[in-house]
């Protein structure tokens, strides 16, 4: 497995469709023409980008890691079908997730919401020992997933799969050319296995990243899905499994306020304790948060959640955060 | 007595009084469980008329005594929604009006009703235009039907950001352009599509010129819909060549001819929405329900009698106040006895295209699950 480069400065921002911030935070961190975009998680509209090319009014080119990951599905089926099994096991690995979570989560509400007047030290063992066991659950998974990753990836003989070795030499060719990488949002996980499959990140060293909604949460330690008012289910959040880890420690929450109950005290605090020592960040629109070596050094309008179920809204200041 | 009229009654009782009190107050009242209905006017008599199941249809308004005002107080419990109309007698003449006091009405193909939502009742939000939703398309189209001869009608929505490079799961729905004048259908399918709930997909609205004729497990009808629609979309339109992506849903009638083509055509629709179906059963003897009400009753004696399972997911919705939901239980076990996968709701509500907008969103979701969990855009 490759090692990651940190990058210099990463630029994580809330959803750019209705306000877009992306061109001010080039602008400050002075960007060159050239830059590379990534709209995968766009699917079948990847590249219908207009809106963005025209809003950063920079020289773009898009890397195309959906449209190239197709073409090299459709060229090496034995490919197809080794990424397609490992996805099964995943998806079954994920439902069976689901089931334990389900059981660990009521139980850790109910303790949150039934306090009942039991000695405080009491109640507060029991309650964190609710939580770790959610806790265990999460990096149980982590442990699955990042099996069959493994197993994948020795099976996998380079060799045997020259266009996919095509492919991502264009990347590398593509992306010397650039001065930053900007990813948008859409599907977390095609973007985040599209991006692996094509080795997008392994050869971007320190130059500057971008990214929204999606885009971030592919950038972070852990992928955590979330939404607490689903139509179907208790809305129990997830971990998908690990992203690329180039922004430690913070689990970024697009579109927060219309997905969590932020409103809702224990809810914030399940969410900011069984992830603790991560922070809980909500990136709503028009926030942004920019992560020097691993220190956020600046932070405008997102706010975190906090394990005593308030939410605060984060100070331009690295200490903040 | 509601506890303001009865203040309004020992303030005085002119009608000036009356008139002034009426317009600072929202009408009905509605207190807990209890809902005070009110009239004034220059009639000899007033009834409250509601398609409640269960209760009487008409009840008898009281007139305070030296007024022209009426009023009736009756338990509507928490969370129902109630549609009605005043029946005003005068000089032996009978007349049916809206309620001029209620601003919330509900149409329907015959017009309109007031509607007295309960204590509790909340209007879904997802069933509002959103600003932010982006819109999906509406086109009409004729089809050439073999079965029937002639020319159809057919109305298909497109979501937002259609591509033909994408395949789409495809609903059929009955009545379709009811569902949207009536239901808001295509408001709501923009807005649950916008907030990821259900998979972009491409909705194809029918509207049959003779439907208690057609729904009530005629055969063509099945063949019109699972030979010559689904082909004509699929022709047309970019879908999921797979019947677990397809869909076929509809209210009342609607609800039996889906069951009764999902039946005489396995395999082309996994996937069934099913709201207040019609289905009418004999244990023993004749049912009252009229003669478009036989092969209905024939049909679902038969599956009663041999019961197949008519695709993998089935969401059946009733409201509690039809009569139509002691058909809807009976059938449910049924249903699930097949085999298929049934989620089965109840509502405080009646028979109408409000309550059926109302089960929408669990229902559609829950057949088409839609990608909230992996997209962040």
């Amino acid at each position: 497995m490759t090692t990651l480069h940190i990058p210099d400065h990463v630029h994580l921002l809330g959803p750019q469709r209705l306000h877009p911030t992306l061109r001010p935070a080039l602008d400050r961190a002075q960007i060159g023409d050239r830059i590379a975009t990534i709209t995968g998680g766009w699917e079948e509209r990847e590249g219908e980008d207009e809106e963005l090319r025209s809003h950063v009014a920079r020289d773009v080119v898009d890397l195309r890691i959906w449209g190239r990951l197709e073409g090299v599905f459709a060229a090496d089926s034995e490919l197809r079908a080794a990424m397609q099994e490992r996805y099964d096991r995943i998806r079954v690995l994920r439902r069976l997730y689901q089931r334990q979570l389900a059981h660990a989560l009521a139980s850790a509400r109910e303790l949150l919401t039934t306090h009942d007047g039991w000695c405080e030290d009491l109640y507060e063992l029991a309650t964190e020992a609710s939580i770790d066991a959610v806790r265990i659950i999460d990096r149980k998974h982590r442990e699955h997933v990042a099996d069959i990753h493994t197993a994948f990836r020795e099976r996998l003989d380079p060799s045997r799969h020259p266009e996919l070795e095509r492919q991502r030499d264009e990347i590398r060719a593509t992306l010397e050319t650039c001065s930053a990488l900007c990813i948008a949002g859409g599907h977390v996980a095609i973007l985040l296995n599209r991006m692996r499959a094509l080795g997008v990140l392994d050869h971007w060293g320190a130059r500057p990243i971008f990214a929204w909604s999606a885009g971030a949460m592919v950038l972070c330690d852990d992928i955590v899905l979330f939404h607490d008012r689903p139509p179907q289910g208790a809305g129990d959040a997830e971990l998908l499994e690990p992203g690329f880890g180039l922004v430690k420690d913070i689990v970024v929450l697009p579109h927060a306020k219309r997905r969590l109950r932020l409103d809702d005290p224990m809810r914030v605090a399940l969410f900011a304790r069984r992830f603790a020592p991560a922070r809980a960040i909500a990136l709503d629109d028009g926030a942004c948060l920019e992560a020097r070596q691993n220190v956020l050094t600046h932070v405008d309008g997102s706010s975190r959640l906090e394990e005593d179920g308030s939410v605060v809204l984060l100070q331009t200041s690295g200490s903040a955060a | 007595m509601n506890q303001l009229l009865r203040e309004l009654a020992e303030q005085g009782r002119n009608e000036a009084a009356i008139d002034a009190f009426l317009e600072q107050h929202e009408l009905p009242f509605v207190d807990g469980s209890k809902v005070t209905f009110v009239f004034h006017g220059f009639v000899d008599e007033v009834y409250l008329q509601h398609w409640i199941f269960g209760l009487p249809s008409s009840q008898q308004f009281e007139r305070m005594p030296g007024t022209n005002l009426f009023h009736l107080t009756i338990d509507i419990p928490e969370r129902s929604r109630v549609e009605y109309k005043l029946e005003i007698r005068k000089n032996g003449q009978r007349r049916l009006i809206a309620d001029p006091h209620n601003p919330h009405f509900a149409r329907d193909p015959y017009g309109a009703n007031s509607v007295v939502q309960g204590a509790g009742y909340e209007f879904p939000d997802w069933a509002l235009e959103d600003s932010e939703a982006r819109r999906g398309e509406t086109q009409d189209h004729k089809i050439e039907s073999r079965v029937f001869g002639g020319s159809r009608d057919l109305r298909v929505y497109l979501p937002a950001r259609y591509r033909p490079t994408r395949r789409y799961p495809l609903l059929v729905m009955h009545d379709g352009q009811d569902y949207e004048r009536f239901a808001s259908l295509v408001t709501i399918l923009d807005n649950l599509t916008h907030r990821l709930e259900i998979p972009q997909m491409v909705v194809v609205m029918t509207q049959s010129p003779n439907r208690l004729h057609e729904y009530a497990d005629d055969p063509r009808h099945a063949d019109f819909i699972a030979d010559e629609v689904v082909s004509w979309a699929d022709e047309r339109f970019s879908l999921v060549d797979s019947p677990a992506a397809r869909g076929l849903g509809g209210a009342s009638f609607g609800a039996v001819a889906s069951l009764s083509t999902a039946l005489r055509k396995p395999g082309v629709f996994e996937n069934l929405f099913l709201q207040s179906g019609s289905f009418a059963f004999t244990d023993i003897g004749d049912h009252d329900r009229g003669p478009l009400f036989d092969p209905v009753v024939q049909f679902v004696n038969r599956y009663r009698d041999d019961p197949k399972r008519p695709a993998q997911r089935i969401f059946v919705s009733c409201g509690t106040y039809e009569s139509l939901i002691y058909y809807n239980r009976s059938m449910v076990p049924i249903l699930r006895d097949t085999g298929a996968e049934l989620r089965y709701v109840e509502a405080r509500d009646g028979h109408n295209w409000e309550n059926w907008r109302d089960r929408m969103r669990e229902g559609l979701s829950w057949l088409f699950p839609g990608p909230l969990w992996l997209v962040y855009e």
